[in-house]
């Protein structure tokens, strides 16, 4: 049994050591908007945050993540209420087919507490997750957005 | 936390009755304008449920995959019927029902930029039927004529200001006949469609609540994941199903088809480490002997003008104009093989009983994903079924239904328990139906005035219909190749050149084609429009000036090719450094044109600016129609700068995106975007087309830069990066 805390809740779930964390919280825990890009830390659409870090679970044993606050995007809205990220990017219609928004969403909330008003490098930078569909460009906006609300 | 998504609806009610408490108003409308390719099924038709609180449900078949047109769609009916659009909401109907229903959407395909653009009549008429049906119950109970009452925003007014809401007279609505004299609203009264709505699909997708296909949960669900012989047309010889059966969470290890082996287990973990654990011994079959090299010499072979060749477009007599030509110019240039990579990999549900097979998947064809369900479960169409879930990309990809026949074929295995078939990343990175590879030799020929007399464009390569739908060809004929090249029609040629040849020297490989995200048009547009340049640039002409002299005959091309050149300020003074090229086509019934501003610091190309223009005939939604050009640049230029998937001893390369890279926010430039709808009667799509411009826009300009022309592609093949 591997002992997690995940948004805030205790779940003890019996996988091996070794387990990538995305397949332990979408199989094992059930929480399916982290999701499965690649698994191999290139494209980011299974981003949660460990202790606050950005953090792209697909390459991450699930051993590591014992002991640690572990949020995903359905942990990020508090009573109903949505971040105001999550607020940003239904202002902005950034989504299209919305695969990738969970890790980008992810990414981007770490972003605005390490840096509350990101430049536009500071996006480049830090952003480097895969969008097939293109939504770049409202991304961006919506982070700026989000960062001035 | 076992669920059916929302639109596995098992209560759906045939014909004009009740739906769960609201109210279904059917609809028999006739077929809509003619499909564009001519074996294509019949159009769809729609239905509208209002439930008494005014909730409006707007029946869609398309399938959404990021395009919008699940919003697009909801708000051409919502247009017609005057409702309220902040009670709209949408249901997919399920390609079982369309069956039973005797087909009454008609096709459900979604690919070809076609999901506005062939289905607006109809759906529009549905919305328009509807209100009609609803102002008829309320004037019966008024005791007064349809024609002195007034619908608006879900509310009907009568003479002696009577008031009432569609919810409230919906029942009785549905009691009344469909009306078939429809008349539609002009465009240009529009209040919901036309305008920059935002989409109905959105705050789901922020939230991790939206289920795609990865995401389907039934009761008593286990999992597959599933390996394909790496060679294409390669089978399974031999596999050693004991050396893994202890593993664990392993239920069961399948052979799926000839070519794949899956093994089934409790997790896709537990699954996916015990099939990388399974031996298996493929039979190649002698296709292990292609590689990129040997396919590019077999389509070299076809641009010998000698070799025999189907005709795409032909006017006067393009040899003896090269013959008498006071000067030619000629350029060879090729396309590669590119994934479409949809973020979300491959994937489908089904359970299979004796009596039943039920699907759960993201496609973009409901309807062939439920042939594929009814021949690989071998049960009749009425124990069948399919229920679409949103798709996490398509791009074309998502047209095919190879993973829906390896899911109820592994389901079929396991009668009586749910499987959720998942490939892998390198699964879908090695066997998608690829981007066809091309070469095109392009001859042109001067006078000695320096007047174009002809052109001569010899496509060598791969047909898509040959894999995907050889019985739509035309006498061995693949009329797709042709896109954006025509003499008429919804992809003609945009120039008037008096002696005129494209042709095509078929040249099939192994490895299996089919459409992707602007089809044959990422390429032809390439071969063409950088070629406008090379012959401008051969005779000292602005291209811009020269491509008008062509155009004259094709105003709709040259007003969005103007468009994007004013916008980037052509032929005025640049920062130093800074470059422009331009690019336009015709393709899906839109007119295109793209228009770059970049700079060259050694081999970093940094793009300032890229300007997309489209003239899709109406714009039902311009911001999302914004989105769609910006992310079709993220995707085109993905494509022009890293997309290639190279073939070594019968299987492609590529893996994962590590090795077949995507744009990221950092490389993405600044998109301007102009729509500029011109009112033609026949819609153009708007998913597809501006991919096409992207990339000679940037290529052109890159010659502008450096006085170099580069013809083979993805850049990162010379070295290039997107700065
Ligand atoms: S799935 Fe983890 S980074 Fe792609
Ligand atoms: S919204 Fe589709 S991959 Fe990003």
């Amino acid at each position: 049994m591997i002992h997690l805390t995940i948004n805030g809740k205790g779940v003890d779930i019996d996988v091996d050591p070794s387990t990538p964390l995305l397949w332990a919280i979408r199989e094992n825990v059930g929480l399916t908007g982290t999701k499965y890009g690649c698994g191999i830390a290139q494209c980011g659409a299974c981003t949660v945050h460990i202790d606050g870090a950005a953090t792209r679970s697909c390459s991450f044993p699930v051993s590591a993540a014992v002991g640690k606050q572990i949020t995903t995007i359905e942990g990020l809205a508090q009573n109903g209420v949505l971040t105001k990220v999550q607020q940003a990017w239904i202002e902005h219609d950034v989504p299209q087919c919305g695969y990738c928004q969970s890790g980008m969403i992810m990414a981007v909330t770490e972003l605005l507490k390490s840096k509350p008003k990101p430049t536009d490098a500071d996006i480049d930078n830090a952003i480097t997750n895969i969008c097939r569909c293109g939504t770049f460009q409202q991304v961006r906006a919506a982070i700026h957005a989000a960062a001035n609300a | 936390m076992n669920f059916v998504p929302k639109m596995n609806r098992r209560s759906f009610v045939v014909g004009t009755a009740a739906v769960g408490g609201g109210l279904a108003l059917g609809f028999d409308l006739p077929l809509g304008p003619k499909a564009a390719h001519a074996a294509d099924a019949p159009e769809i038709g729609a239905w509208v449920v209002i439930k008494p609180d005014d909730t409006v449900v707007v029946r869609i078949v398309r399938s959404e995959m990021g395009q919008g047109t699940l919003t697009g769609l909801a708000q051409l009916v919502a247009e017609e019927l005057e409702c309220d659009w902040s009670k709209v909401t949408t249901e997919y109907p399920t390609p079982g029902q369309s069956v039973a229903r005797k087909r009454i959407w008609g096709a459900f395909s979604t690919g070809g930029s076609r999901g506005i653009r062939e289905s607006h009549e109809y759906v529009r008429k549905g919305g328009a039927a509807a209100r009609m049906m609803l102002i008829r119950a309320a004037a019966n109970e008024w005791k007064v004529e349809p024609g002195q009452c007034k619908a608006a925003a879900s509310v009907i007014t009568g003479p002696a200001g009577q008031r009432t809401t569609y919810g409230k007279v919906a029942e009785a609505a549905a009691k009344l006949e469909v009306p078939t004299d429809i008349k539609l609203k002009d465009p240009k009264d529009w209040k919901i469609a036309g305008k920059p709505l935002k989409r109905l699909d959105t705050k789901d997708k922020t939230t991790g609540t939206t289920v795609y296909g990865i995401d389907v949960k039934v009761a008593g669900m286990l999992n597959a994941s599933i390996k394909q012989c790496p060679v294409f047309g390669g089978k399974v010889k031999s596999f050693d199903a004991a050396k893994v059966a202890g593993m664990p969470g392993v239920k069961k290890v399948v052979q799926v088809g000839d070519n794949a082996m899956a093994v089934v287990a409790d997790t896709f973990w537990h699954a996916k480490t015990a099939l990388d654990a399974l031996p298996i011994v493929w039979d190649t079959v002698g296709n292990e002997k292609h590689n990129s090299a040997s396919i590019a010499k077999f389509l070299e072979t076809g641009l010998d003008p000698e070799q025999p060749a189907f005709i795409g477009n032909q006017n006067g007599d393009v040899k003896g104009a090269i013959k008498a030509a006071a000067k030619t110019v000629e350029a060879v240039y090729s396309y590669p093989y590119q994934n479409h990579a949809p973020m979300e990999p491959m994937n489908a549900t089904a359970l299979y009983t004796a009596d039943k097979c039920e699907v759960w998947c993201g496609t973009q064809d409901g309807e062939a994903a439920l042939a594929a369900t009814i021949s690989a479960s071998g049960l009749p169409a009425a124990k069948c079924e399919v229920y679409k879930v949103m798709l996490g990309g398509g791009f074309g990809r998502r047209g095919r239904v190879d993973y829906v026949t390896q899911a109820v074929n592994i389901a079929k295995q396991m009668p009586g328990t749910p499987v959720k078939m998942l490939w892998t990343r390198e699964e879908d990175m090695q066997h998608c139906f690829y981007h066809p590879i091309t070469m095109a030799k392009m001859v042109g020929a001067f006078d000695k005035d320096n007047n174009l007399t002809g052109l001569h464009m010899r496509i060598s390569g791969q047909s898509i219909l040959a894999t995907v739908f050889p019985a739509r060809m035309d006498n061995g004929k693949d009329p797709v190749t042709f896109q954006g090249l025509n003499p008429s029609g919804e992809t003609a040629f945009g120039y008037s050149v008096p002696n005129l040849l494209i042709d095509h020297a078929m040249r099939n490989p192994h490895v299996p084609a089919g459409f992707w995200r602007g089809v044959n048009v990422n390429h032809n547009a390439i071969y063409v429009e950088c070629f406008m340049d090379e012959l401008a640039h051969s005779i000292g002409v602005d291209a811009l000036e020269f491509r008008r002299k062509l155009m004259t005959k094709h105003p709709k091309n040259l007003a969005v090719l103007e468009a994007v050149a004013k916008k980037i300020g052509w032929g005025e003074k640049k920062p130093a450094g800074h470059f422009l090229g331009l690019s336009h086509m015709m393709a899906f019934g839109s007119y295109v044109a793209g228009a770059a501003e970049i700079s060259v610091v050694g081999d970093k190309i940094k793009v300032h600016k890229l300007i997309g223009a489209t003239d899709p005939g109406q714009a039902v939604n311009p911001a999302q129609i914004e989105r769609q050009v910006a992310g079709s640049f993220v995707y085109g230029l993905s494509a022009l700068f890293y997309g290639e998937c190279t073939v070594k001893d019968g299987y492609i390369e590529q893996t994962n995106f590590d090795t077949y890279p995507s744009l990221r926010i950092a490389e993405m430039p600044p998109v301007e975007s102009i729509c500029m709808p011109s009112g033609h009667a026949v819609w153009g799509g708007v998913g597809e087309p501006t991919i096409l411009v992207a990339a000679p826009a940037v290529m052109n300009a890159y010659f502008q830069a450096t006085g170099k022309r580069i013809r083979s592609f993805p850049l990162k093949n010379h070295k290039l990066q997107i700065a």
